[in-house]
């Protein structure tokens, strides 16, 4: 029960910080990705692509995590798309009605394209 | 001094199984997947046991979250033939009741999402609160035939 982050930076046509996360999102391991998140923001990085493909497991304080950041990059016109293809965590985001709120992608090149 | 404790108890009803946790965090993933195991023995599928997995985190963080003084969470889980019947308790001066209102969708906000997922995971779900006692989230999920 743990969660491995890692951001890597595309510098394309529009520069998008990518982070990717590996393992469980609850209530123990979501502040660490809400200080990455918040670190990436702060240092003026409001195009991020959360890549969600190798998270097991997701709960309300990690859903919490994702609204935060959204609400903070939007604040400067920045935006936040999840790449997510397992079932399971993509029927969170569909109950919780998230899914209008994230652009959510099958592959990390659609979730870039569509910032 | 033990800081978990778990007991199995047979009954006619089909069985009990009781998990006390340390109201921290880290005991949470503990929680869900002790849950996990006994719903996989009692047949669920794959889906209904991420489901309650979630649903009994969700209810162990209120506790942990919300839960004044408290120590521990308690979880109960009630087996029958078709449902499983899961309390989850703290031993706090309990969860203010605005924390377990359910929330509204649409904006977008930071937190209140819990009891939504529960009671949009499970088949039924009531609460007490006692303000001097904790609080007793107890809720039911059928076994789909």
């Amino acid at each position: 029960m743990d969660i491995k982050v890692n951001v890597r930076e595309l510098n394309g046509r529009r520069p998008v910080s990518v982070v990717d996360l590996n393992g469980e999102i609850d209530v123990y391991t979501s502040p660490k990705v809400k200080e990455t998140i918040m670190e990436l923001i702060d240092a003026g990085h409001y195009a991020l692509v959360i890549n969600l493909e190798n998270v097991r497991y997701i709960d309300s304080t990690g859903l919490g995590v994702l609204i935060g950041g959204l609400k903070r990059v939007r604040e400067h016109s920045g935006a936040v798309n999840l790449v997510c293809t397992n079932p399971q965590i993509k029927k969170i985001f569909d109950i919780t009605g998230l899914v209008k709120i994230f652009g959510i992608f099958d592959t990390e090149a659609q979730a870039c394209e569509n910032l | 001094m033990r800081e978990s404790l778990t007991r199995v108890t047979d009954t006619d009803a089909g069985g009990v199984v009781e998990l006390r946790i340390p109201s921290r965090a880290e005991w949470v993933g503990v929680a869900r997947l002790a849950v996990a195991g006994i719903a996989s023995r009692l047949q669920f599928s794959i889906e209904d046991i991420e489901d309650l997995k979630l649903a009994v985190a969700e209810a162990c963080t209120n506790c942990i979250q919300h839960a004044q003084g408290g120590d521990s969470v308690a979880i109960t889980c009630h087996i029958f033939s078709d449902k499983i019947v899961v309390r989850v308790e703290d031993s706090g001066a309990g969860a203010s009741a605005r924390a377990l209102e359910p929330r509204r969708l649409g904006e977008p906000k930071v937190g209140g999402l819990g009891v939504f997922l529960i009671r949009s995971l499970m088949d039924d779900v009531e609460y007490e609160l006692n303000p001097h006692a904790g609080t007793t989230l107890t809720m039911t999920k059928f076994l789909r035939t």
